[in-house]
C-alpha cells in the first residue's frame, strides 16, 4: 500500500464527495473518472494534500499526510495541475530543476546528486535538447513532458496527474500515455490520474474509480467498472460499451438518438 | 552571469560619479573622486559631501528597493504589471503614514519613526487585499490594474479626507505625498538605507521560493513550499522596502515595473538572480530620472514622479498590450 484515502469527504466548504475509501499501490495506473463536476480535480488536490479534507483522512504508507510537513509529502508525492499556460520563460532546466526542492532545501544550491536526477529526468523524457530553450516557446506535447519531467525529478513515488492528456492530440496522447505507463512499471511508481476521455481508461489503467452523484459510484478493473449500466447511472445519459476491435478494451459511445428511436418503435 | 552582474554595479558606479557632476556648479571628475578619497577642496567637499552625495545615494537605494520589490510583487502575483504602484503599496504606505500623522502618534519631524510604522502596516494591509481580490481568483492579469487602481483612488481619498479633517498637520502629510529627493541629507539617508536594504536582501535571498509562487500557490505547495509563510515573508520585505522607499521620496510610479522586465533579458527569470539585477538596474533608473528632473528645466526641478511617469507611462501601455496578447492567445 502506498497512497490511501479513508472515509474522506473532501470540498471546498460544502462537501463534493463523501465516503471515498480509495488505495493505490506501486506498480499501478489509478485512473479516476467522471463526469465534469463530479469532483475529480477536488479528489486529485485532496489527495496531494493541497486541500484539508473535511472528513476522513489520507494516509501515506499509514501515515497521515496532514501530520507531515508540506516538503515531506512533496518527497514522496509529485502533483501535476491541469494543463495552464507557462506563465514566465524559465528554461527547461530550470523548470525542470524546481522539482529538488523538497529534497534540497530552498536555499542550499544543487549539488551532483540532484544535477544526475535533473539530468536523469530530462534524458528519460528527451528533453536534452531543448533544456535552454524558454518554456513558454514549447509546443502542447513538449510542455506536458517538462512537467513530467519535473515530477520525475522530485524522485516522488507516488505521481498524481490532473488530466495529462487534455489538449493533445491522439498522438501526443499515446506517447504520454505510454510513457506514464512505462515508468508506473519500470520505476515500481503509484500514479493517479484523472481522465474525462472514457476510451483512454480501457487500453491504460490498471484500476478505475467511477466519480457519480457525490460519491465513487463504482471501483475495479476496467472491465469491471466500463459497462453501460454502470456508466449510464455516472454520466445520467445513455452509453454504450463495445470491445474494441484491435485490443478488446471498453469502448464507450454515445447512443441518446438510437436509444430514443428504439423505444419509439416499441 | 558574475560578469553581467559586475558590469551592472560597475555602471551603477559609473551613474552615479556622473550624477556627482550635474548640477548648478558642475565639477571634473577629477575633483570628485579627490573628495570621496577624503581630499580636496573646502567649497567641493561641501558640495559633494553635503549635498550632492546624500541625494545620489537616496535615489540608488529607493530605486534598489523598487526595483526588487518589483521582481517579487510579479512573482507573487504572477503578473507582469504589477509594482509596487499598481499592486497598492505605494498608496497603502501613504495613508498609512497619514493616519499615524492625523492622530498624533508622530513626533519625529523627518518623517520617520512612527509614520514609517504606519506606512509599512498600510502598505502590508493595501497589497494583502489587492492580492485577496485580484490573485488568489482566476481573473486575467488586466483585473489587477482594476482592483489596484481601485484600492489606491479609495485610499487615495481617504488621504484627501483625514487632511480636511486634521488641517493642522495638511503640510506634513503634503510632505509625504509629494515627497521627491531634493532636500533630503544624511538624516534621510541614515534613517533609509537599513530598512531599504533589509527588505531587499531578504527579497534576494527568497531567490527559489518566489520561482515556486511564481507559478501559483498549489504549484508551489505541491514542492513542498510552506506557502503561507513564504508568502508571508516576500509581502513583509517588499512592504518594508516600499513603505521606506515613500517615506523618503514619495510615491514614485513605474521604476518597479520597469526594472524587472528590463532585467529578465540580461539575467533570466529564475529570481535568485533577477530580483538583485532588478534592484541594480532600478537603482540606475531612479538616477538618471534624477539627474534628468534636476537638469531638463534648469534652475527649475521638475518633481521626479513627472520624469518616470513620462518615461515610464509609454512603458507600462506597451507591457500591457503584450500581456493582453499572451493572455487571450494562451
Amino acid at each position: 500500500m502506498v497512497l490511501a484515502s479513508n472515509n474522506l469527504t473532501c470540498g471546498y466548504r460544502q462537501p463534493v464527495l463523501t465516503d471515498v475509501s480509495l488505495t493505490v499501490r506501486s506498480g499501478e495506473l489509478f485512473v479516476i473518472l467522471g463526469p465534469n463536476g463530479s469532483g475529480k480535480t477536488t479528489l486529485l488536490r485532496t489527495l496531494a494534500r493541497l486541500l484539508r479534507p473535511l472528513g476522513g483522512t489520507v494516509a501515506l504508507d499509514g501515515k497521515d499526510v496532514w501530520s507531515c510537513s508540506p516538503s515531506q509529502v512533496a518527497a514522496a508525492v509529485a502533483f501535476t495541475s491541469q494543463v495552464l499556460a507557462p506563465g514566465w520563460p524559465f528554461t527547461v532546466r530550470e523548470f525542470v530543476a524546481l522539482g529538488r526542492a523538497p529534497h534540497r532545501g530552498w536555499w542550499r544550491p544543487l549539488g551532483a546528486y540532484d544535477r544526475r536526477a535533473i539530468a536523469a529526468a530530462m534524458d528519460q523524457l528527451g528533453l536534452c535538447g531543448i533544456q535552454d530553450r524558454p518554456v513558454t516557446e514549447l509546443s502542447g506535447g513538449e510542455w506536458q513532458r517538462v512537467r513530467l519531467a519535473r515530477a520525475l525529478t522530485q524522485e516522488a513515488r507516488v505521481l498524481l496527474l490532473d488530466e495529462p492528456t487534455s489538449h493533445l492530440d491522439p498522438r501526443y496522447q499515446f506517447e504520454l500515455l505510454s510513457l506514464v505507463r512505462g515508468l508506473t512499471r519500470v520505476r515500481h511508481l503509484a500514479v493517479v490520474m484523472t481522465l474525462h476521455d472514457v476510451n483512454l481508461v480501457g487500453a491504460w489503467a490498471d484500476r478505475v474509480a467511477l466519480l457519480g452523484q457525490g460519491d465513487v459510484h463504482c471501483e475495479g478493473t476496467p472491465d469491471a467498472v466500463l459497462t453501460g449500466p454502470a456508466l449510464t447511472a455516472a454520466y445520467s445519459v445513455p452509453l454504450a460499451v463495445a470491445p474494441h476491435p484491435v485490443t478488446g478494451a471498453a469502448v464507450v459511445s454515445l447512443v441518446p438518438a438510437v436509444v430514443d428511436r428504439v423505444e419509439e418503435r416499441r | 552571469m558574475a560578469a553581467m552582474f559586475g558590469g551592472l554595479a560597475i555602471v551603477l558606479a559609473g551613474a552615479a560619479l556622473t550624477a556627482l557632476a550635474i548640477g548648478s556648479v558642475r565639477l571634473a571628475a577629477a575633483d570628485i573622486i579627490a573628495v570621496l578619497l577624503g581630499s580636496g577642496e573646502p567649497f567641493t567637499r561641501t558640495i559633494i559631501i553635503d549635498v550632492r552625495l546624500p541625494r545620489v545615494l537616496l535615489a540608488v537605494l529607493i530605486g534598489v528597493a523598487l526595483g526588487s520589490s518589483g521582481a517579487a510583487y510579479q512573482a507573487l502575483f504572477r503578473n507582469p504589471l504589477a509594482d509596487p504602484f499598481v499592486v497598492g503599496a505605494s498608496s497603502g504606505a501613504a495613508a498609512g503614514a497619514a493616519v499615524v500623522i492625523v492622530t498624533g502618534w508622530a513626533v519625529s519631524a523627518s518623517g520617520f519613526g512612527p509614520a514609517s510604522l504606519g506606512a509599512f502596516i498600510g502598505a502590508l494591509l493595501a497589497v494583502g487585499l489587492v492580492y485577496a481580490i485580484a490573485a488568489a481568483g482566476q481573473m486575467p492579469p488586466v483585473s489587477l490594474l482594476l482592483v489596484g487602481t481601485v484600492v489606491s483612488t479609495v485610499l487615495g481619498a481617504a488621504v484627501w479626507l483625514l487632511m480636511a479633517l486634521a488641517d493642522q498637520h495638511l503640510h506634513r502629510i503634503v510632505g509625504w505625498l509629494l515627497g521627491g529627493l531634493a532636500g533630503h541629507g544624511w538624516d534621510t539617508v541614515d534613517a533609509a538605507w537599513l530598512p531599504m536594504l533589509t527588505g531587499t536582501a531578504v527579497l534576494c535571498l527568497l531567490g527559489r521560493p518566489l520561482d515556486a509562487l511564481s507559478e501559483g500557490e498549489d504549484a508551489a505547495r505541491a514542492l513542498g513550499l510552506w506557502v503561507g509563510g513564504a508568502m508571508a515573508f516576500v509581502l513583509a520585505a517588499a512592504s518594508l522596502a516600499v513603505a521606506t522607499a515613500v517615506a523618503a521620496g514619495g510615491v514614485i510610479g513605474f521604476v518597479g515595473l520597469a526594472a524587472p522586465h528590463l532585467a529578465r533579458p540580461l539575467v533570466g527569470v529564475a529570481h535568485a538572480r533577477l530580483v538583485p539585477a532588478s534592484g541594480l538596474i532600478g537603482g540606475l533608473l531612479l538616477l538618471g530620472a534624477d539627474a534628468l528632473a534636476r537638469s531638463i528645466a534648469a534652475p527649475l526641478e521638475l518633481p521626479i514622479g513627472v520624469v518616470t511617469a513620462l518615461l515610464g507611462g509609454p512603458f507600462f501601455l506597451i507591457v500591457l498590450r503584450r500581456s493582453w496578447a499572451t493572455w487571450r492567445a494562451g
